[in-house]
């Protein structure tokens, strides 16, 4: 069968920001990454309590500022005027990652080039050799916060799977995603490979199979 | 008396040296000590390695500072944040130097240089190209890379107050880098907002102890990059 790449089947952007809030635990600090993760904040169920980090020293992140009230020293990792909730603390860097590296942040949701059955994980760098390299915080995140959970496409714009068996883009971290959120599916990284945890309205076990690279485990 | 005031930025960053490690404060614009960097541009020191979290934007500040050919290695964690475009054009030239390093890895490297600690273990970038020609050691389970820690001759940083001893506060998100810097370097150079007598700055809400800076000087109404940077201008 061909797979039609314009089929508007599964979850659009903000459905996948939506489910994967719902996984957010009352009580949790969270850190989330640039693009899709940042819209997971809109979705938080009512009566659950979330504190936002951000990497460049700031805990209780509060939403966007109205137009005219940004200030330039008042900022998210991806550079964007911020505010702050009663309750916000600032730090330095040293301590900002002190908080990821020691384990004292809940989850990161953060976006994905490739995800590995192991769980390894490719989002900084095509490795293409004119490109600049840049990594931020992201090996860290990675490395450090308890639960990694990855918001992505489930294939790339030309349909390839980012679902794959191993990585061929560089790493950002070994066997570190605990959940992958796509527009098809919920599919938890597992000793076994992908188990889908849940599908998206229309959406088959097998449809996902056939754009996975990888084993899926329903 | 210990008097850590300076009346000019040109003689606040006299003595930076040909070949010196600058390390500058600033998170993107927040935190970015312009006017002393453009007091460096001025004074014209080469060959400096330079460390911060990006590579400056447009053509003020940092960019500039390494568009003025000033600037032979960058240590940073983001090179190409957007309207950075000084940056990427050398380093695709292979005119200038990059050392990548995890942004809190480099922020460890730098607390540990300022902490009399020449290097330590972590998590971060194992398995992955950054970690490559490491040493890698085994603790409970986990593999780990070792990284050092980094020291610099300079710390230019910004602060919004700051008193005739050094101490220091910051304003909000600006603080960034510029505590660690101030530990790490061995002349430490602060631009503040503010500056007021001793014992005005509460002794419970000091961020930076007076003993990890140098000199002060004050720049009432500092430049906002993002500012200069839309208005297209540049330095000098």
């Amino acid at each position: 069968m061909t797979a039609d790449k314009k089929q508007p089947l599964g979850w659009s952007r903000e459905e996948m920001a939506k489910r994967a809030a719902l996984d957010i635990p009352d009580g949790s600090y969270v850190n989330l990454g640039i693009g899709i993760p940042e819209k997971v904040a809109q979705y938080v169920p009512e009566g659950r309590e979330v504190i936002y980090h951000t990497e460049n020293g700031l805990l209780g992140m509060g939403s966007v500022p109205t137009a005219g009230q940004e200030d330039p020293e008042l900022i998210n990792a991806g550079k964007k005027p911020v505010t702050t909730i009663a309750g916000a603390a600032f730090f330095h860097h040293a301590d900002s990652f002190a908080m990821i590296r020691g384990q004292h942040i809940d989850v990161c949701v953060l976006g994905a080039m490739q995800v590995s059955e192991q769980g390894d994980l490719a989002n900084w760098s095509t490795g293409e050799p004119d490109a600049i390299p840049a990594v931020g915080g992201a090996m860290d995140l990675v490395a450090g916060v308890k639960t990694i959970y990855v918001i992505t496409q489930h294939c790339t714009k030309d349909g390839s799977p980012k679902l794959v068996e191993s990585c061929t883009y560089p790493l950002t971290g070994k066997a570190v995603v605990d959940r992958i959120y796509t527009d098809l599916a919920v599919i938890d990284v597992t000793p076994v490979g992908f188990q889908v945890v849940e599908l998206a309205p229309g959406v088959s076990f097998d449809y996902v199979q056939q754009r996975t690279a990888g084993q899926l485990v329903p | 008396m210990i008097d850590k005031r300076i009346d000019s930025l040109a003689a606040a960053v006299a003595d930076v040296f040909d070949g010196a490690t600058v390390m500058i404060g600033g998170f993107g614009e927040a935190g970015n000590p312009i006017e002393l960097i453009h007091a460096l541009i001025d004074q014209g020191a080469k060959g400096l390695t330079v460390v911060n979290n990006n590579t400056g934007s447009g053509h003020v500040g940092l960019a500039a500072l390494i568009e003025n050919g000033q600037v032979a290695k960058m240590i940073c964690s983001y090179p190409r944040t957007v309207g950075s475009k000084v940056f990427p054009e050398l380093y695709r030239s292979g005119k200038i130097e990059l050392e990548l390093v995890p942004q809190g890895t480099l922020a460890e490297r730098i607390r540990a240089g300022g902490a009399g600690v020449p290097a330590f273990y972590t998590a971060t970038s194992v398995g992955t190209p950054l970690a490559e020609g490491k040493e890698q050691r085994h603790f409970d389970g986990r593999d780990y890379v070792m990284e050092y820690g980094l020291k610099a001759d300079f710390a230019l940083i910004k602060c919004l107050q700051a008193d005739r001893y050094g101490n220091l506060i910051y304003n909000k998100t600006a603080r960034n880098f510029a505590p660690i810097m101030a530990m790490a370097a061995d002349k430490t150079i602060v631009q503040t907002v503010t500056l007021v007598e001793a014992g005005e700055i509460d002794p419970e809400i000091v961020v930076t102890p007076g003993i990890f800076v140098d000199r002060v000087v004050t720049v009432a109404n500092p430049a906002q990059e993002s500012k200069l940077v839309a208005e297209g201008r540049n330095y000098p």
